[in-house]
């Protein structure tokens, strides 16, 4: 009957595989929440570079102090700029959805879950894949978020960046493989073109971290979840061993 | 089911390791569930150490403010406050030197504060937790007259305080008013809800 | 003292209760005295596994309750309160969202289990029919327990299979609007499918769960070879191939208990959203009326049924597409309450029909786990095939059934259990 089981859950398969489909992103990056140090920079990016307009109304100011390791006078210095918010309190802004939406035309959503909503990846694409557009009214369009209505609020320090016909070393859109140089024929290349205060490698190490910290504010428990698990999965198989021992003991009986 | 070799030891062990591990599991299932019960982050936010501006208080005025819930008086008490307080006979008072624990281990003395001239005290009466009304002329006449040394009554059951929240022996009350914990950010500001050791 | 005829203990405390409880009664009936075949494998398993989870969810959800806000305006954000600002919020919740799937998971493996072995026939018809309306009260408590996040997915969610209702001719929409109570889906709706959720529907299922276990030790324990463990028993009158439920199947059990909480554990601590199946992605967005996700599909358990209503895209007897999707879709889940008497086979067990039987019910599981997966995707004309070929193999599985178990020759079965 073991076989039936093992059938059954192959036929299970097609739904673990339909999970990896997604749309296709230019760049991926995986969060790590070891990585206080990446944390901390990104937590203060984001204070300084987005909470302007977003805010992570059920991250707590207190929360992010505790879990990346940061002492209070720290926070209360560097962190809270608004002379409303206590340390304990949740990361919101005056803005209201109502002025945002006037001021954008879309209000800028809260940020708390997107770095579940939307994936690590997304985020990251989306934050390196501003390009100057004039014909928008912001003057930039996303290449991963067509007609978006946020500025390029990080191009001081990443420069002007325009989309070019160029070589690339990965795909992008319907990008074709030179088969001689085994680089990419695109005309959807993104390209620095007025330098910003960082080098392009170190702007997306900055970008790295902002999206390291929203994913980190998407589920903080997480933290939580990597120390518990191993423990409890841990005392799980030594409580199945005994119990399995046990079992055979008492099915000695059983002819 | 033949009960020939059956090793009763073998068994009887595993079975108690079974129960003891499976007992071990329940507490650490109960461990989440309890916890839980604790004040959470928004509770806590909530009851978070207040700051208090005692630089405008006058001599023997008294300031008020809410800490999780509760009025915390500030007195900035006189001279002549604390000389009274000091000389009050500790015969009429419960307890005189605040053997009770009913505040933290740094306001010692009879003046149960950190600095003589500031009195922080929790404005709820120890016995059903009214909070007692601020009186503090010393030798009012319904208080007792000359006993009276200035301090607190509580209106619902008539028990009373003298100006360093010690209660007066023979009155519903059983113990002192409490000193919350509290410390001094500077000269003029306080910080309620905060131990002097952790600053 | 008491009632003579029950057994009792001989003295002290237990002797005092039992003169006022049949509580050593009801511990031999169901447990020392309740003998089981001795030839249970590991399908088995699901029961007191369906019964382990069912204790996870009542506890878990009570304490849910606690600091849950069930209003339009609170809801969300009180989710987002238990995850972050409450001690052990997080795992509470998981637990929770975690044990939806893992309840039907297990429901799902212990229902093809009967399907397998024949438990559903006589005399376990009315174990069988109380099963059926466990499953049917728990799709009910898992669809409302599904809005209270008020999510995105949450709402959408509900919105479509309310509008079902709306499918039933000439009482449908107002039919629709009772369920909502508003034109929209809102939080009057979201309150009472709370009040639903976590009082109703529990005590009903909990209800149904103790005639599921009495119908079943009245007449006793299926069997891997379907075959009656009664018609042969010892002198002293107990089943040769019995074994007492207690200790046998209750350490027997500890191990599938440890092998699932191992696997639930491992799933709650690292893949806590199930891939998006557990946790459907749009639900980390707050429920917006005014903007439907780019792609709505129900929770995987729901998926098979909602294959089934896509599928029906044409009008057949003068009933339209919609109503007749609704009557597709309640018919495949109304067909298993009478699965007893369309099985005429002779024998129980898959071990001992015929080939026919096997290559239906292959054929039958096969089907499930398509729409099931075709559910989840986009539609498209070429998978909508699929779902229609699917349904209808699926119903071929129970309406051919009176006739291939009859005709088919059937290999003897033994007169005692085998390993």
């Amino acid at each position: 009957m073991k076989k039936q089981l093992f059938a059954l859950l192959f036929a299970l398969v097609p739904f673990t595989a339909l999970a990896a489909t997604e749309a296709h992103l230019p760049y991926s990056m995986s969060p790590d929440l070891d990585d206080k140090a990446s944390l901390q920079r990104g937590m203060k990016l984001f204070v300084n570079y987005c909470m302007g307009c977003h805010s992570l109304e059920y991250q707590r100011f207190s929360r992010a102090a505790e879990d990346l390791n940061m002492p209070q006078d720290l926070v209360e210095e560097n962190l809270i700029f608004s002379s409303d918010l206590a340390f304990n309190d949740q990361m919101e802004i005056a803005m209201s959805e109502e002025d945002g939406e006037s001021w954008f035309g879309a209000a800028p959503p809260d940020l708390t879950l997107h770095g579940r909503l939307r994936g690590p990846d997304w985020l990251y694409s989306y934050l390196l894949s501003f390009y100057k557009d004039p014909e928008r009214p912001t003057g930039v369009n996303n290449a991963v978020f067509d007609l978006v209505a946020m500025p390029n609020v990080l191009e001081p320090l990443q420069g002007v960046q325009e989309m070019v016909c160029a070589e690339s070393d990965r795909p992008i859109g319907d990008a074709e493989l030179d088969p001689l140089t085994g680089k990419y024929q695109s005309c959807e290349v993104l390209q620095v073109t007025e330098p910003g205060t960082m080098e392009p490698a170190e702007f997306e190490e900055a970008v790295y971290d902002m999206t390291n910290f929203l994913a980190y504010v998407g589920e903080p428990s997480k933290l939580q979840a990597q120390s518990l698990g191993p423990k409890v999965l841990i005392f799980i198989f030594i409580f199945g061993v005994i119990a399995y021992l046990l079992k055979r003991e008492y099915w000695r009986d059983i002819h | 089911m033949a009960d020939n070799g059956v090793n009763k030891g073998r068994r009887r062990f595993l079975l108690g390791a079974t129960t003891v591990v499976g007992a071990v599991g329940a507490v650490g299932v109960a461990v989440p569930f309890v916890a839980s019960w604790q004040p959470s982050a928004r509770a806590r936010a909530a009851g978070a150490p207040v700051q208090a501006d005692v630089s405008k208080l006058e001599p023997g005025q008294r300031m008020t403010v809410e800490w999780r819930g509760r009025p915390v008086w500030l007195v900035r008490r006189s001279d002549d406050m604390i000389e009274r307080i000091r000389n009050f006979d500790g015969s009429l008072l419960a307890d005189p030197q605040s053997e009770e624990q009913q505040q933290p281990t740094y306001v010692e003395g009879e003046l149960r504060s950190i600095r003589p001239e500031i009195g922080v005290l929790v404005g709820i009466c120890t016995h059903l937790g009214c909070s007692p009304l601020y009186r503090p002329e010393p030798g009012a006449a319904d208080l007792g007259g000359e006993n009276w040394p200035g301090g607190f009554f509580c209106p619902c059951h008539g028990s009373r305080f003298d100006l360093a929240g010690r209660v007066f022996a023979n009155v519903p009350a059983p113990t002192n008013l409490e000193v919350p914990p509290h410390r001094y950010d500077s000269e003029e500001i306080i910080i309620v809800g905060e131990d002097e050791e952790t600053a | 003292m008491g009632n003579p005829n029950r057994v009792k203990a001989e003295s002290g405390f237990m002797r005092w209760v039992d003169d006022r409880f049949p509580a050593t009664q009801m511990w031999q009936d169901h447990m020392a005295q309740y003998y089981a075949p001795k030839n249970f494998n590991v399908w088995y398993f699901f029961g007191s596994l369906a019964l382990l989870v069912l204790v996870n969810q009542i506890l878990t959800g009570v304490w849910l309750t606690m600091s849950y806000n069930p209003s339009a305006e609170g809801a969300f954000a009180s989710v987002e309160y238990i995850m972050r600002d409450v001690e052990y919020g997080w795992l509470i919740r998981y637990m929770h969202s975690t044990g939806a799937s893992a309840f039907f998971v297990v429901v799902y493996l212990h229902m093809f289990r009967g399907l397998l072995y024949g438990s559903y026939k006589a005399p376990r018809e009315l174990v069988w029919i109380f099963g059926m309306t466990i499953y049917l009260a728990l799709m009910a408590e898992a669809f409302m327990g599904y809005l209270l996040p008020w999510g995105q997915m949450s709402y959408w969610g509900a919105q479509v299979i309310i509008s079902l209702f709306s499918a039933i001719p000439v009482i449908g929409p107002d039919l629709a609007q009772w369920v909502r109570g508003d034109f929209l889906i809102s939080g009057i709706t979201l309150n009472r499918f709370f009040a639903l959720h976590v009082v109703a529907l529990p005590i009903v299922i909990l209800a149904l769960v103790v005639l599921h276990l009495i119908a079943l030790h009245e007449v006793g324990s299926n069997n891997p070879d379907g075959i009656d463990i009664k018609a042969r028993k010892d002198e002293s009158g107990k089943p040769l191939d019995g074994i007492p439920f207690h200790p046998y199947y209750t350490v027997k059990d500890l191990v599938g208990v440890a092998v699932f909480l191992f696997v639930f554990c491992a799933v709650i601590f690292y893949f806590p959203e199930g891939g998006g199946y557990f946790i459907e992605i749009p639900n980390f967005e707050p429920s917006d009326p005014l903007k439907t996700p780019d792609h709505i599909a129900p929770v995987w358990y729901f998926t098979p049924f909602y294959a089934m209503l896509r599928a029906i895209t044409f009008s057949l007897f003068g009933l339209d597409a919609k109503f007749l999707g609704v009557v597709v879709m309640g018919g495949a889940i109304a067909i298993l309450f009478v699965l007893p008497w369309l099985d005429r086979s002779p024998v129980n067990s898959m071990r001992y029909k015929g080939w026919i039987s096997r290559i239906m019910l292959v054929l039958f599981s096969i089907s499930f786990v398509i729409l099931g997966v075709l559910g989840v995707l986009p539609s498209t004309a070429g998978r909508t095939l699929l779902a229609q070929a699917c349904t209808a193999i699926y119903f071929a599985y129970f309406l051919l059934m009176p006739f291939y178990t009859k005709y088919e020759s059937t290999k003897p079965v033994p007169e005692r259990v085998t390993g």
